[in-house]
């Protein structure tokens, strides 16, 4: 019997032990209307060489085709020795740390996570991760309604260029306590500034801002923010932490700083597998900490005065405040989160500074090769990170297909999001792709372009 | 032996992880910034070391007996990690094509209807990525339910005092008022109370079945008569689903909404707290309301539903799809039971929690509700010893660790006194049930003998006690070199 290790003579004597008969009984308080017979449905058992077998046929058939999409997850190289070390049985099998005294290791990692966190963010307390980006960002947005007790407003300026899947959750996750996302609207890519005019930041209590943004521009960072806290409104700032090893981070964003920041933590170490297991990432400012949804981890003594590790602050969650709890959130990505850090423990601040330049260099010249094409524009002039956005003569679904069957997966068509800019494609080449590969892409959309033309 | 923070190595020799170029960074001086980042500096092997020590500081499955109730800490097979791992899998960009996708979206659709099979329910959406958010899900779906029916008054939620303590931050997280339900004294709910609450302003009710308390709740057929006849909706947490997989169905139980843990029942790995997957079904009448994406399968190909498609959808709960990657490991968990040894799951696991039960009972325990059959899990009661001798139910928790079991689940569900609340799992062995017997007895013993000893526990852990008091009182939460000299954060 699969992972069930009772022989024979185990049950005979565990059930007269409990003194029933036979194993039906033990489930005799269960309605009798209510018992079925069984699964029916539910396939026969596959051995583990069969299993594998079909999994392995599945995997081929998706093949692997040279990615040249961003649009919130990054093809990153992962070092061998991250998912080696996350997925040992004592970090892999381990539940959430309540126990401290034997979950010493969890606990450690996790300090050691809201460390860097900190530190990428240039903020002062991190969390120990939440479910993704998009859930990170709505947790951002609720935080800020409950800490800014200045203007009691339930309204959240959100740029358009701030990634339609994070304004999409939120609006989701904010319905129910009828708190409002208002939209800053966009020009050449970033942040319309003119449109500030016409608002008063008082009327919000959180200014988001995404640098770089959805789109792969740098936005004003420092003009929002000044411009939030003039008005008593708080500064989310929605960063990518790859980007954090080159750019300004949103600690030092304006004169005072972004009173939180959060995130996608995926590009430190997380493979794209189909959209998850990555982890948000939430750090704030020492003063709105107990606003913070999810577990945190602090350092304390033991009864012989020797430093050791704990959950903390605990009277915010929901296993003690209940109804009243900042959050229902009780999961964090624990074994994610422990990969992330062993992957910034490897790269350490010049292997990351490294990787990100890259990233930066390559979709460079991956926007130089391509609008060299007839048809190819670059949409925008603002500088970029590693995401950049182009505009065709043509719409971009037919190039992505034709692309596609070639094995190149050419970007993000922005058409549906973002109407406005037309045959729009978002494009990006991190660390992984070799200049070869460019000149693949390059290639092939040449032959593309023209042959349709 | 301490382990040091990762920052206090500091090896020179550390390279990046691609060939360091003469690049510089195409960007202006002013974006970039001029600080030195609080990353380590160690070596390769440093690093690897370092984790690997701190992994085994860690109590786990692989390692250790862990009757965690309400967690299912039952075994996380490799190869379901392996599988999920496979390079294909891991290297799928989330906005790709379906067409280099098909393996994968067979994959999920082929969960989402195992899945329906096992729970009773029409249709099933994946994305939830825990089960406090599948628990979101549920509770925004039968607000919208009631909102496309113009009736919109209904906003409060029942919950029964013993639930999850997720349950009322979920419906508070949702906008609803909560309404709190008593047991009764044999363990299942206060129906009377129930009948005088239920109303025109009741969206739903939110139930554990089995209960927190290790009951299956008796009176379900009628509690969902009552809700329902005050049209209201009725929530499965499906918390406890080990108990009953393919004995009882909870669609058929009555329940319109449902969220799964894939990280319990369908054994995908804690993590040490996460990734979960709360996976949600619905009946019929809530599916126009499915959180998005899900799988379809339309002339033989596999493509996500989208919220043009089902524009009465809730809406997207993550950036993409979910946790794909712990859905890939419950799959292969799944079909490598097949039927059968799905239907084996809830039989061992409720057979290992009557035995030790029983066991414990006759060891001289007090069991909370000694007139009922345990489901998957049970509870003791340590009140009389803690008032004879001062040992209370954590300082056992923490002697056990001593004896090599992780502790059970302390003091919840909150109703019971001095509670330990014990779920062994099927992929225990009896050996493994019948050593943890022996080590409560003689925790007890000792107890008796020798109080101030027990109080002292754990002896041979890492540390000592931790005083959670100065943890919480003066924070530190963020660690700072000596050199920095900044406040603690």
């Amino acid at each position: 019997m699969p992972f069930v290790p009772h022989t024979e003579s185990d049950i005979s004597t565990m059930l007269s032990r409990v003194g029933v008969a036979a194993l039906g009984e033990l489930f005799d308080e269960i309605p009798a209307g209510l018992r079925i017979k069984g699964l029916e449905g539910i396939g026969p058992a596959l051995s583990e060489a069969e299993i594998t077998q079909l999994m392995q046929m599945r995997a081929r058939h998706d093949g692997e085709p040279l990615c040249f999409i961003g649009a919130g997850a990054y093809d990153h190289y992962v070092p061998a020795a991250v998912w080696d070390i996350a997925t040992r049985g004592e970090f892999y099998s381990a539940y959430t740390p309540y126990q401290a005294e034997a979950s010493q290791g969890t606990l450690q990692v996790i300090y050691e996570f809201q460390t860097m966190l900190a530190s990428l963010t240039g903020l002062e307390v991190s969390n120990a991760s939440l479910y993704d980006g998009a859930t990170a960002f709505a947790e951002a947005c609720l935080m800020a309604v409950r800490a800014n007790r200045k203007n009691r407003s339930r309204n959240i300026l959100v740029p358009r260029t701030l990634s339609p899947a994070y304004r999409e959750v939120a609006r989701v996750m904010l319905k129910g306590q009828r708190i409002e996302l208002v939209e800053l609207p966009m020009r050449d890519g970033i942040s319309d500034l003119k449109t500030l005019d016409n608002l008063s930041a008082g009327d919000f209590a959180a200014v988001a801002i995404q640098n770089p943004n959805f789109l792969g521009s740098l936005d004003h960072v420092d003009v929002l923010t000044d411009w939030a806290h003039s008005g008593g409104a708080l500064v989310i700032g929605v960063a990518n932490p790859m980007a954090l090893a080159l750019l300004k981070p949103p600690g030092q964003w304006g004169a005072a700083g972004a009173d939180i920041a959060c995130g996608e933590g995926q590009p430190m170490g997380i493979p794209m597998s189909s959209g998850g297991p990555y982890f948000g990432f939430l750090v704030c400012r020492q003063a709105v900490i107990r606003q913070m949804p999810g577990r945190i981890v602090g350092r304390t003594v033991d009864l012989e005065g020797k430093p050791g590790f704990t959950l903390t602050l605990q009277a915010r969650e929901q296993h003690i405040r209940r109804s009243r709890a900042t959050s229902n959130i009780c999961t964090n990505q624990g074994l994610v989160a422990t990969a992330a850090t062993i992957y910034m423990s490897l790269l350490g601040a010049p292997g990351l500074r490294s990787v990100a330049t890259s990233c930066n260099a390559n979709t460079s010249a991956l926007v130089e090769a391509l609008i060299a094409l007839p048809g190819v524009t670059r949409s925008f002039a603002a500088p970029f990170f590693h995401e950049a956005v182009l505009a065709f003569d043509r719409p971009v679904a037919g190039v992505l297909d034709a692309l596609s069957s070639n094995g190149i997966l050419g970007g993000y068509d922005l058409s549906a999001d973002y109407p406005e800019l037309g045959n729009a494609l978002l494009v990006c080449a991190t660390e992984m792709r070799s200049a070869a590969d460019i000149s693949a892409y390059a290639d092939t959309a040449r032959e593309i372009l023209g042959a349709a033309a | 032996m301490t382990e040091p923070l990762i920052f206090e190595y500091s090896s020179a020799s550390r390279q990046g992880f691609v060939a360091d170029s003469d690049a510089r960074p195409n960007l202006l001086a002013e974006v970039l910034r001029t600080d030195e980042l609080m990353l380590p500096s160690a070596s390769e092997l440093e690093v690897v070391r370092h984790y690997t020590r701190l992994s085994q500081q860690n109590f786990s499955i692989d390692t250790q007996f862990y009757p965690l109730g309400s967690c299912t800490m039952k075994y996380n097979p490799r190869v379901c990690n392996r599988l999920a791992m496979l390079p294909q899998f891991l290297g799928r960009h989330p906005l790709g094509p379906v067409e280099h996708g098909q393996g994968y979206l067979q994959t999920m659709f082929e969960l989402q209807e195992m899945l329906q099979v096992a729970t009773g329910m029409a249709a099933v959406s994946l994305t939830p990525m825990a089960g406090a958010q599948g628990e979101f899900a549920g509770v925004a779906m039968i607000r919208a339910y009631h909102e496309s029916r113009g009736d919109e008054a209904r906003n409060q939620i029942i919950v029964p005092d013993a639930a999850h303590g997720t349950n009322p931050a979920t419906a508070t997280m949702c906008g609803c008022e909560v309404v709190e339900i008593p047991t009764r004294e044999d363990g299942d709910l206060d129906i009377d109370r129930l009948r005088a609450v239920a109303g025109s302003n009741t969206a739903g009710i939110m139930l554990t079945n089995p209960s927190t308390l290790g009951l299956f709740e008796r009176q379900i057929e009628e509690i969902a008569a009552i809700i329902h006849a005050a049209g209201g909706l009725l929530y499965y947490d499906g918390a406890n689903l080990n108990a009953i997989l393919g004995k009882t169905l909870p669609g058929d139980m009555g329940f319109d909404v449902i969220h799964m843990n894939l990280h319990k029942t369908f054994s995908t790995p804690h993590g040490g707290g996460g990734p979960g997957s709360g996976a949600v079904g619905v009946t019929e009448r809530l599916k126009p309301f499915l959180p998005v994406p899900f799988v379809q399968k339309v002339d033989g190909r596999y493509t996500w539903a989208t919220e043009e498609q089902y524009p009465q959808s809730i809406g997207r709960l993550s950036a993409f799809m979910g946790n794909a990657g712990v859905l890939l490991r419950a799959y292969v968990y799944m079909r490598m039971l097949g039927r059968t040894g799905m239907e084996r799951v809830s039989d061992f696991a409720v057979l290992n929690a009557n035995y030790l039960m029983v066991c414990l009972r006759e060891a001289g325990f007090e069991v909370a509700f000694p007139e009922r059959r345990a489901s998957h899990e049970f509870i003791v009661s340590l009140k009389q010893i803690a008032r004879e001798t001062g040992v209370t139910a954590m300082d056992f928790a923490k002697a056990l660790l001593d004896y090599g079991f992780h502790a059970p689940t302390t003091y919840f569900p909150l109703l019971v006194p001095e509670c330990l609340l014990i779920e062994p799992t099927e992929s225990e062995s009896r050996r493994s049930l019948d050593g943890f017997v022996a080590a409560m007895a003689k925790i007890r013993d000792a107890a008796y003998s020798d109080p101030d000893t027990v109080k002292q526990a754990p002896l041979t852990m890492p540390v000592r006690r931790l005083d959670d008091v100065h943890a919480a009182k003066q924070p530190d939460l963020v660690w700072q070199s000596a050199e920095s000299g900044q406040r603690k954060g």
